[in-house]
């Protein structure tokens, strides 16, 4: 299976051409550094990305507790998260980095909260 | 009539006056009164949920929301006054005053001993860009509808087309397609893309959203609410091509299409302001035309990172204060700093020569990307500062270090030249 | 069934100055409108000029009432509060040609009754608008040529028919027309059927839809498109005069003019088209203001632009403004051919078609107690320091800034809503107190003006429209 990865890490952009199966990477060109193949290979075998979204507060309409993921979260899950975050009420006050949602989708990272209020 | 009297004033509570009010207090300066126009501290950041702050300055990506708190936690630490729900509506230099307005206390007058205006930026509108058709509900700039996405509990659409791939338009394309809408398509005049790579990765690509580069929208429709627009592709002088134009059904369009240094306060106060950059001329101090007003953040030019604006704010807080404290480094001359070869703007657009020797920072922008290129900080023919980048975007922001001392002549000139 | 004397169709410039003029007597006035708004049409896309009918077609019904409106400004903009301005306008001739034609100008406007039209040479035109043409030959000035607000009037004149009794019926579109025995019965509308013995057609756009319902639809309504650009109040090229180009056969050209507040209206293009709802504006109208205007200021800036908009003028065929009565349909009066002298014409229309009633026998007694003085809404941004802390000790929702480019208040929306006739949408706050007016557009306001309506009218937020039912501005809650 071949995939073409843009590296992110810096702004050059370097368009990466993988090539491997579920398991292992075989082979990667159109790198210019190690970061970028580090990079290319997690992007290859298993992404991630933080997810940052809204949490409702019981009782308020207007406000929005700001959350995120305390760590990159398989892409894969994302949509998955956002059905849960989405059915979630906080009562308040809350502190920054308070926990919203342990363990999310048993992906063993937290929802946690990315500001006081209350 | 209310009175407060202060040392520092600083217009704008969001990174910029924060990271200046730090430094002002760190600096020795007494009473250091942020205005904000807000109900609370953070400025853009706090609508700015996403991630992919701080990267530079704490090598830890942050939410706008924890980007800011650990500068507004520092600020109320060292005991730095806030005065919110205050719309500043002048300054006077030469007396060195603020007045604003708020609801407690009335129309307010602040003297003090120097004035930091960190007052951001706002967005370009559909109207500045001339984009025609009807004007229906359904049409937003990116950031408005990041705020009332993010902080007022409102969806603005369910069908979504974006012009303008800047960061903002990109990351309210994820937005949006998070909280369940369908973004059609990002439309871009340009033939490159406008904001950080990364963000086309994890915002667009991410979630399937074609990017249309070298396209516009040439007419919206819709008498009440938006029901499509027509995109077309731009030839090489821009204008749409209009036999290849489609119409492309959506509820909503928002806006990404820049920003521009919020300087009404500025203007009214006669303050020198850049053509290019549309902000207040200043030197290497952030200090402006009145010798008394600083200016830091996206009121000055408008940035891509948070951190820049950090960096360069906690300069114009720390000469700030020492304005205030009677401190000022005295200046021999200003020497201005020229665009040369494929560089749009620098800031600052001056450097004061004073006895002091100082490192300073000079930002800048190219006109064009370009892969493989050096950058050249250079007095007459002695290059000063140099330093090589695989790739340099209009996008992203450059910059250089630069010894003072080590300036010769009248003028600096800062290029962008072609590495074999 | 509600039960009235007169029904007004159309709450535009000249459906409230009737209103207004109606209230001064002892008679029962609804006027409907199918907007959510009061001058929601004509109304509010025009170039806010207040003429004097120099070049108006002499002896016609229009010349008449432009002629004898122009006059009456100055106490009706004073009693009622509305901004207006007596700047002039100046007919700069570039060409050898146009300034042949500049002494049959003057000469049609002393046929039209306007004799303070003069005679400038290029030199003296210069010194008054420095940023006129250079090369300009002479041309005339115009002294009472003016500009208003037109959202300002329209708003005055409901609001002050209201507090005298009128009552409005708005968001009510008429459906049909009921008649027996030659005499008008009811009005049918979507929020109910009005039993009335007047009708009065002031439909503008709509005015011969209107009148085929009654069988009186000897014309047609033809939307003359006019699309404008408005500029920046910083905009580095400024005139202090309507500029106004010489009329060609086909049109009467594209001007420059301050408007009230300060920004800068160029426009308008006159494009006939079939349609009475599409108002969008186009490449080639916009870049065709921008090439005809230059003639006459050429560094005017038009990327300076916060806003580009058009209106549709309802031109009749055949041609002419039409006032009519009929005998065999008593009760019913007809409006129709108001076009773009349609604003000005308003406060005299007024008085014709009330006049017009009482020569026809309608029994309308003067009322002793009409109130003929309307107070606007207090600008904070216009206050001196002073007064401004007061607004604020006394309603701390002055110190509440929320249009930062209009420096409008929290205070001045909330009396917008909740006045007389108050608003209901986001641009009818934005026409009442220019909330998202200034160079962002709303970008910073939009999201609190939407939430402040909400609040105070008590629904959601997906329930707050932009303008008419069906402009919703947000869909719903994300949460």
């Amino acid at each position: 299976m071949k995939k073409e990865i843009i590296c992110t890490v810096c702004p050059r952009g370097c368009h990466i051409l993988v090539e491997g199966d579920e398991k292992s990477v075989f082979s990667a060109e159109g790198y210019s550094c190690k970061r970028g193949l580090e990079y290319a290979n997690t992007e290859y075998l298993s992404p991630v990305r933080i997810l940052t979204t809204t949490v409702k507060i019981s009782g308020i309409d207007g406000d929005l507790l700001p959350v995120r993921s305390a760590k990159p979260l398989p892409k894969d899950k994302l949509s998955e998260c956002m059905d849960i975050i989405k059915k979630t009420e906080v009562k308040l006050p809350v502190k920054r980095y308070d926990t919203v949602i342990a363990d999310i989708c048993g992906t063993g990272t937290d929802i946690v909260a990315t500001k006081d209020i209350g | 009539m209310y009175n407060i009297k202060c040392d520092v004033a600083i217009i704008g509570g969001g990174p910029a006056g924060l990271a200046a009010a730090i430094s002002a207090k760190e600096e020795g300066a007494q009473k250091v009164l942020i205005i904000e126009r807000d109900n609370a501290l953070g400025g853009i950041l706090q609508q700015c949920i996403h991630p992919g702050f701080g990267l530079t300055r704490f090598n830890e990506e942050l939410t706008g929301p924890e980007y800011y708190s650990r500068f507004a936690d520092k600020a109320n630490e060292l005991g730095v006054d806030v005065l919110l729900n205050s719309m500043v509506l002048q300054i006077d230099s030469d007396k060195k005053e603020v007045s604003c307005v708020n609801s407690e206390y009335g129309l307010t007058k602040i003297e003090a001993g120097s004035i930091v205006l960190a007052m951001g930026c706002r967005e370009r509108t559909r109207a500045n860009i001339v984009i025609p058709g009807t004007r229906p509900a359904g049409i937003y700039t990116a950031g408005s509808a990041q705020r009332l996405v993010n902080r007022q509990n409102i969806m603005v659409g369910k069908k979504v087309v974006i012009l303008g791939s800047g960061d903002i338009g990109m990351i309210m394309a994820r937005r949006m397609s998070i909280e369940g809408a369908e973004v059609v398509m990002v439309v871009e005049l340009m033939d490159y893309l406008a904001g950080l790579t990364r963000n086309r990765v994890q915002c667009l690509d991410d979630f399937g959203i074609p990017l249309k580069l070298a396209h516009t929208i040439t007419k919206i429709e819709g008498n009440e609410r938006v029901t499509g627009v027509y995109v077309a592709p731009v030839d090489e002088n821009k204008k749409p091509i209009k036999e290849k134009e489609e119409f492309v059904e959506c509820d909503t369009v928002l806006f990404s299409v820049g920003l521009i240094p919020e300087n009404e306060i500025t203007n009214k106060a006669g303050i020198s302001i850049n053509r290019i950059t549309n902000g207040p001329v200043v030197n290497q101090y952030m200090q402006t035309s009145k010798s008394s007003v600083f200016a830091c953040g996206n009121v000055v030019h408008v940035n891509d990172l948070v951190d820049n604006v950090s960096k360069e704010s906690e300069q114009a807080g720390k000469y700030a204060a020492r304005f205030a404290m009677g401190k000022f480094p005295k200046s021999k001359k200003e020497i201005p700093c020229i665009t040369g070869r494929n560089v749009r703007y620098v800031c600052p657009h001056k450097i004061a020569i004073s006895e002091e020797i100082e490192k300073t920072t000079l930002f800048f922008r190219v006109l064009a990307p370009e892969d493989n290129v050096k950058l050249i900080a250079r007095c007459g023919e002695e290059i000063i500062a140099q330093k090589k980048e695989f790739r340099a975007n209009p996008g992203e922001m450059c910059n250089l270090l630069v010894d003072t001392s080590k300036i010769a002549g009248d003028e600096i000139t800062i290029e962008v030249v072609k590495e074999d | 069934m509600l039960k009235t004397d007169v029904v007004v169709i159309g709450a535009g410039a000249v459906g409230c100055a009737i209103a207004r003029e109606l209230s001064k007597y002892n008679v029962n006035v609804i006027v409907v409108d199918k907007n959510e708004d009061v001058g929601g049409d004509a109304s509010k896309s025009n170039s806010a000029i207040i003429h004097t009918g120099y070049d108006a077609a002499p002896g016609t019904l229009e010349s008449q009432l432009v002629v004898a409106a122009n006059p009456m400004y100055d106490e009706i903009t004073e009693s009622l509060d509305v901004p207006f301005k007596r700047i002039g306008a100046i007919l700069p001739a570039i060409t050898d040609e146009q300034f042949s034609q500049l002494p049959a100008i003057k000469e049609k406007a002393f046929r039209n009754h306007v004799y303070d039209v003069e005679f400038k040479t290029g030199a003296e035109l210069l010194e008054m608008e420095p940023e006129l043409n250079p090369n300009v030959k002479g041309g005339l000035y115009i002294p009472r040529e003016s500009i208003i607000d037109p959202f300002i009037l329209v708003q005055a004149l409901a609001e002050n028919a209201n507090v005298n009794g009128v009552e409005f019926m708005l968001g009510a579109k008429v459906t049909d027309i009921k008649t027996s025995n030659g005499k008008i019965e009811s009005v049918v509308t979507t929020k109910g059927e009005i039993k009335t013995t007047y009708v009065i057609n002031s439909a503008g756009l709509y005015c011969d839809e209107i009148a085929e319902m009654v069988g009186k639809a000897d014309y047609k309504v033809v939307a003359r498109k006019g699309q404008f650009y408005i500029l920046d109040k910083n905009t580095s090229c400024q005139v202090n005069h309507i500029v106004l180009p010489i009329p060609t056969k086909v049109t009467k050209g594209k001007l420059m003019c301050p408007t009230i507040h300060g920004n800068m209206l160029v426009g308008p293009t006159a494009e006939d088209q079939p349609s009475k709802v599409d108002k969008s504006t186009s490449a080639e109208g916009l870049d065709s203001i921008a090439t005809d205007v230059k003639n006459l200021v050429p560094d005017v800036n038009l990327r300076d632009t916060i806003t580009q908009y058009s209106g549709l003028r309802p031109n009749r065929n055949p041609e002419g403004l039409n006032f009519n009565m009929y005998d065999d349909l008593a009760g019913y009066i007809n409006l129709s051919g108001v076009r773009s002298t349609g604003l000005t014409l308003s406060v005299a229309m007024g008085k014709y078609v009330v006049e017009q009633m009482l020569y026809s026998g309608a029994p309308f007694t003067l009322k002793e107690n009409f109130i003929s003085k309307r107070k606007g809404i207090i600008k904070f941004s216009e206050q001196t320091p002073d007064v401004q802390d007061t607004l604020i000790k006394e309603n701390p929702l002055y110190g509440n800034v929320i249009c930062r480019c209009e420096t409008i208040t929290e205070a001045e929306i909330m009396q917008a809503i909740h006045r007389p006739i108050g608003a209901k949408s986001v641009d009818a706050v934005k026409r009442r107190v220019r909330a998202g007016m200034g160079r962002c557009q709303g970008g910073f306001c939009g999201p609190k003006v939407i939430e402040i309506l909400a609040r105070e009218l008590g629904v959601k937020a997906s329930d707050i429209n932009k303008n008419n039912p069906g402009s919703y501005m947000v869909t719903g809650t994300t949460r």
